[in-house]
């Protein structure tokens, strides 16, 4: 077939809503946006396992820490599925590790931001992993089949994220002056960033319009952020927080809320590197890496020696 | 009868909680993402395990004290677990070694208790034993993939021993509690157990290249309280928020 039929196939595939799959022809740029997003998404996973890692020794009660622990251990999960999702485009966890470390490949910015106090896990599940689900709903329709069928599962376990996240807020909301002054602190420093979460506006977004075009991403940047801010602000209210924005007010007439400006500077300053954990969160994993050189060595080698015992 | 069984928990629950802790601190750090997430896991097992034993530790006390009361405000002087689990996590030689006898030991020990006469006791036992299986089977291999892997990797491995070897004495120490409960029929004598943690750990030194270490003077003292030095600091660490914020529900 020539390429020129390949892509009228792959073309209707996409107009129709079927499933790409790894063994059908695609065109390059549609393999690579993936491999960018996927292996991103990845990466995210991994390194989002740091700052919440922060607290699993402090956390305030033994439950507490049981659920972060989990919680923590199904991000690592989803690292792996996502890895073995990008491997299908032909691209190794090796590769993608190696572009993580030497900063080609990025991963979802939030991470750069630190987590201060017991709260901030609060925050995260709450605002993070919510504002994550809404781009992870969306992508259980992607056009990628082995994407579509990682964020399936994924999306189960998120949504007990978000929830146990928002319980921890609302039980520091409902506790003492401290607690209460803690969650408000955590939801004053999350809440812009986890707006910036959803990306560029779609003005400014260099690959949001083909990515909706290839059926990869099936909402903007803008709608679904927005849809973000109409779904939160009232579980704020409703456990007696306040959003960090003057200019927060509802429509009536839109059904939904105008709200504020985001400082898109500090948004690219930390995406170039000047967050205040970039340094940190790059230094933690390739330290894990280089310390772990030896232990999968070691592995390889014995693995080795026992295929050779086998053979022999 | 009470003050003997709530004793003990203490002990199995210290020990549980302890090497969990410890285990906890390897969460984003691992050398791998498959052992990132394994460790992860074992290490809510053992907390999972610490807090069922607490619970249970309270009710027998009868005071009204709380799993979180029992783990967040005691000192060190009051914490009963083993020497072998407060240990450093060192490199990864090192957890795995102490993860390896912490796992031989318990499989014998757990699978002893699940037939003690306190029934709720035996379920704990019942459920963990499950739960040790399979933290055996992964320190297990990796013991071997580890002391018959590569000449660094073999060597780390015999350092760790040389260096912790010493303190896995006090998994085997016992009071007076043990004997009262003993008699009772709830918990089972430490020193058949030992036999058969010394018969299976002396079998995997060898399979895993490993010499054991001779005349190694055994660390004791846990059951009186007397710790090595880094207790005190996973304490303050794991009860910081909880103690600063006295009374308040989490």
């Amino acid at each position: 077939m020539d390429l020129l039929k390949l892509q009228e196939s792959f073309d209707a595939k996409i107009e129709k809503g079927d499933c790409i799959e790894p063994k059908d022809w695609m065109p390059d740029d549609y393999r690579k946006t993936l491999i960018r997003q996927i292996s991103q998404h990845a990466h995210s996973e991994i390194v989002g396992m740091l700052p919440e890692g922060n607290w699993i020794t402090r956390a305030p009660s033994l439950r507490r820490k049981m659920v972060l622990l989990a919680k923590v251990q199904d991000e690592g999960g989803h690292g792996l599925y996502l890895y073995s999702a990008a491997e299908t485009m032909g691209i190794s966890r090796d590769e993608m590790i190696e572009q993580l470390h030497s900063g080609k490949a990025k991963y979802s910015s939030i991470f750069n931001y630190p987590t201060l106090t017991w709260a901030d896990i609060g925050a995260i599940g709450w605002l993070v992993d919510g504002a994550a689900i809404m781009n992870q709903v969306m992508l259980q329709r992607t056009s990628y089949g082995p994407y579509a069928r990682a964020m399936v599962r994924i999306c189960k376990e998120e949504s007990f994220h978000q929830r146990q996240g928002y319980e921890i807020m609302s039980v520091l909301a409902a506790g003492t002056h401290e607690q209460k002054a803690m969650a408000q602190d955590a939801l004053n420093r999350w809440w812009w960033p986890s707006l910036m979460m959803f990306g560029p506006p779609d003005a400014d977004s260099p690959h949001t319009a083909q990515s909706v075009r290839w059926k990869i991403k099936r909402e903007t940047n803008d709608e679904l952020r927005n849809k973000f801010v109409d779904r939160t602000v009232p579980q704020a209210e409703f456990i007696g927080l306040k959003v960090p924005d003057k200019d927060l007010k509802w429509n009536e007439a839109k059904q939904g809320y105008d709200w504020g400006k985001i400082n898109w500077d500090e948004f690219y300053n930390v995406i170039k590197g000047n967050g205040p954990c970039n340094k940190e969160r790059l230094e933690a994993r390739r330290k894990a890496h280089e310390n772990g050189a030896w232990v999968r060595e070691a592995a390889a080698a014995y693995a080795a020696k026992q295929q050779q015992k086998a053979a022999a | 009868m009470e003050k003997a069984l709530f004793n003990y928990l203490l002990r199995l629950a210290d020990s549980s909680l302890i090497i969990g802790h410890r285990l906890s601190e390897w969460c984003g750090h691992g050398p791998v993402l498959e052992e990132d997430i394994a460790l992860t896991n074992i290490a809510l097992d053992f907390v999972g395990r610490a807090n069922a034993l607490y619970e249970y530790a309270g009710k027998v006390e009868g005071k009204g004290r709380t799993e979180d009361d029992l783990a967040y405000l005691r000192n060190e002087r009051d914490f009963f677990n083993n020497l072998l689990a407060e240990q450093p996590n060192g490199d990864y030689a090192q957890t795995i070694l102490r993860q390896y006898l912490t796992d031989a030991f318990e499989i014998h020990f757990y699978e002893a208790l699940s037939t003690s006469k306190d029934e709720t006791l035996a379920g704990i036992a019942a459920k963990s034993l499950k739960e040790i299986q399979y933290h055996l089977r992964h320190s297990s291999s990796w013991m071997l993939r580890l002391g018959d892997g590569t000449e660094e990797s073999n060597r780390r491995l015999q350092n760790a021993l040389n260096e912790i070897y010493r303190f896995t004495g006090s998994l085997f120490e016992t009071d007076e509690n043990d004997s009262v409960l003993i008699a009772a029929g709830i918990v089972p004598d430490l020193s058949a157990i030992q036999q058969q943690w010394q018969k299976d750990v002396d079998a995997m030194l060898e399979k895993a290249m490993l010499k054991k270490p001779e005349n190694v003077w055994m660390q004791k003292g846990n059951l009186q309280g007397k710790h090595t030095e880094h207790l005190g600091y996973i304490l303050a660490e794991m009860q910081s928020l909880h103690r600063a914020l006295p009374g308040v529900k989490w």
